[in-house]
């Protein structure tokens, strides 16, 4: 007797699952291979440099970053920088130490509050903490230049994908470095490089922030936790529509969220806008890539 | 009678046509001295693969490529034959081909040039604003039989090694510059693409297929490496290393092509149904999708 059709074994093909981050996986080894080969490659082959500058901020991110260099160039060749304003959060600066110390690296810290806080006093004693914080990445970047002029090191950017995405960093100034190792990688990929690289628990497991106000978390000001973010992020940028999404049953605010800070800041991720008068103007015409 | 291939995956330097020729010289006089007959190099060897509107200014006739590649080899133990990848200008247009000499003291002589007939012009892919389309697929005879080479996404559409094989080639060298995506295993997903479909092609028409993938860093977009060498049997013969320069040698059995087509006649059968597919193509052109 044949087996009744009502009782043959059905497999049910994957779809989106709003509650799994499986699409987001990574081979931790492979893919540390991989951006250890893009930093040796970018910097010595094509710069001939082999010393980075890190700006270390207690972060997961800079930690991860900080790791890598090692990895790539040496601890001997990875010269890490604190640089904490009056408002940071003591527990930065002992997590950015965390990682100096594991690594065995070079470790300065340059506080720049009284800097920061020069131009504040005497000029704009109102400013906003969003207007301090951009002053303090800004000084920080200004800082990781100088000292890549005199240590003729690169500075290696730390930005991940999910801030990239959601223009959640200073306009150049945490963007400025010239090359960036996880730019491409969402914020839970950069965790599973953590890991992997054993990251510090500490500085893995705290909840991310721009260390600006004490109590603040990125996740607060975004108005999403990273882990759904990321996923929602995972399909919007691969070009599936929002109601797409929520038809699979992902959350209808959170992917609202989402969409708009990523249209929203289209602008962050560009070069000036520059009025074209020409038919040669530079990367529109006269295009010519960043390593020609 | 059975020969050597040496499939070489290097990573030059951005349109610095000498440098590159220099270390290609050096390339064939160690694969020659280590006997093999035919030395294969990556998509755009020459350069480097993106230049953008830069191809112009490194653009270099077949003729003068072989007259440069004869000084740079000039010191051949033995004829050796060798194909590269670069942008060839010809009648005031720029190609991306692929061109294969025969080489002996003193000489270079080119016996078939294939320009690349699939442009990839969408993501990170810009090709077919910058270089104009090959038009044609040959197959070619060489002291190693009837071999046809073919560029990048050419193998991406499964009828153009058809139409190689159809034409006789029992060798299908193809030549590649493939930037590494997706890292959820320890093999990019890209290069996973590229392995199946070479083991897909010499499994259904029972060719040798070698690949020869470009390898570095341009613009934070690496190249996978992962070089391939296949039996007509579908299995996989050699692989070169993902990401690093290295030469894969391989020796190749040409009895072997006999064989898997004594066992699995699957291009014999298309061939005796070509008319009837050419004439149900032709009839319903009105379905095609997109229409033409």
């Amino acid at each position: 007797m044949p087996t009744p059709i009502a009782e043959l074994p059905a497999y049910q093909g994957s779809v989106p699952d709003p509650s799994s981050s499986d699409v987001l996986r990574v081979d931790a080894e492979a893919l540390t291979c991989w951006l250890v080969l893009f930093l040796r490659d970018e910097c010595i082959r094509r710069r001939g440099m082999d010393k980075a500058i890190v700006g270390v901020s207690g972060g997961i991110d800079s930690a991860v970053t900080a790791y890598l260099c090692a990895r790539a160039f040496g601890p001997e060749n990875t010269f890490a920088f604190f640089l904490p304003y009056k408002l940071s959060s003591p527990e930065s600066l002992e997590h950015g130490r965390m990682v100096t110390d594991a690594l065995g690296c070079h470790a300065r810290t340059i506080e720049i509050t009284e800097m920061v806080d020069a131009y504040l006093a005497k000029y704009e004693i109102e400013a906003s903490p969003t207007r301090i914080g951009n002053l303090c990445a800004r000084w920080r970047t200004a800082i990781l230049f100088d000292q890549s002029a005199k240590l003729r090191g690169l500075p290696i950017g730390t930005g991940n994908k999910t801030e990239r995405l959601f223009g959640y960093f200073t306009w150049h100034a945490d963007d400025a470095p010239p090359i960036n190792p996880l730019g491409d990688l969402f914020k839970t990929q950069v965790r599973q490089l953590a890991a992997y690289l054993e990251v510090p628990e500490p500085i893995r497991t705290k909840p991310p922030t721009a260390d600006l106000v004490r109590g603040q978390t990125d996740e607060g000001d975004l108005g999403v936790a990273y882990e759904v973010a990321d996923r929602i992020l995972y399909y919007l940028v691969q070009g599936w529509r929002a109601e797409s999404l929520v038809r699979w049953g992902f959350d209808a605010r959170a992917v609202e969220v989402v969409r708009n800070r990523v249209a929203a800041t289209h602008w962050k991720r560009r070069l000036p806008t520059v009025a074209i008068v020409s038919e040669t103007a530079i990367g529109e015409f006269y295009l010519r890539p960043v390593d020609y | 009678m059975a020969w050597t291939a040496a499939v070489v995956q290097i990573a030059p330097q951005k349109a610095n046509v000498s440098a590159n020729l220099e270390r290609i010289g050096e390339a064939i006089l160690r694969c020659a001295a280590e006997g093999a007959d035919l030395v294969v190099f990556p998509e755009a060897a020459l350069t480097g693969y993106f230049l953008e509107g830069g191809v112009i200014e490194v653009a270099l006739s077949c003729e003068e490529l072989g007259r440069r590649l004869a000084t740079v080899a000039g010191t051949l133990p033995k004829p050796v034959d060798v194909i590269l990848g670069y942008y060839e200008a010809r009648d005031g247009l720029v190609y991306n081909s692929a061109t294969h000499f025969a080489l002996e003291p003193g000489s270079a002589q080119p016996i078939h040039t294939h320009r690349k007939y699939f442009l990839p012009t969408y993501g990170v892919f810009d090709e077919e604003r910058f270089v104009a389309r090959g038009t044609e697929i040959r197959a070619y005879d060489s002291r190693f039989g009837r071999m046809a080479t073919l560029i990048c996404e050419d193998v991406w559409h499964s009828i153009t090694p058809m139409i190689a094989a159809l034409k006789g080639a029992q060798t299908i060298v193809t030549i590649a510059a493939s930037p590494a995506r997706g890292f959820q295993e320890s093999k990019p997903r890209s290069l996973q693409t590229y392995h199946r479909i070479l083991q897909g092609m010499a499994e259904e028409h029972g060719v040798w297929a070698l690949l020869s993938m470009l390898v570095g860093f341009e613009g934070g977009k690496g190249f996978t490496g992962g070089s391939l060498v296949v039996d007509p049997f579908g299995e996989v013969a050699g692989e070169g290393p993902v990401g690093e320069e290295h030469i894969l040698y391989a020796r190749i059995e040409p009895e072997a092509v006999l064989v898997a087509r004594q066992q699995a006649p699957l291009l014999a059968d298309l061939a005796g149904v070509l008319e009837d597919i050419i004439q149900e193509l032709q009839s319903s052109e009105d379905e095609l999708c997109p229409p033409r």
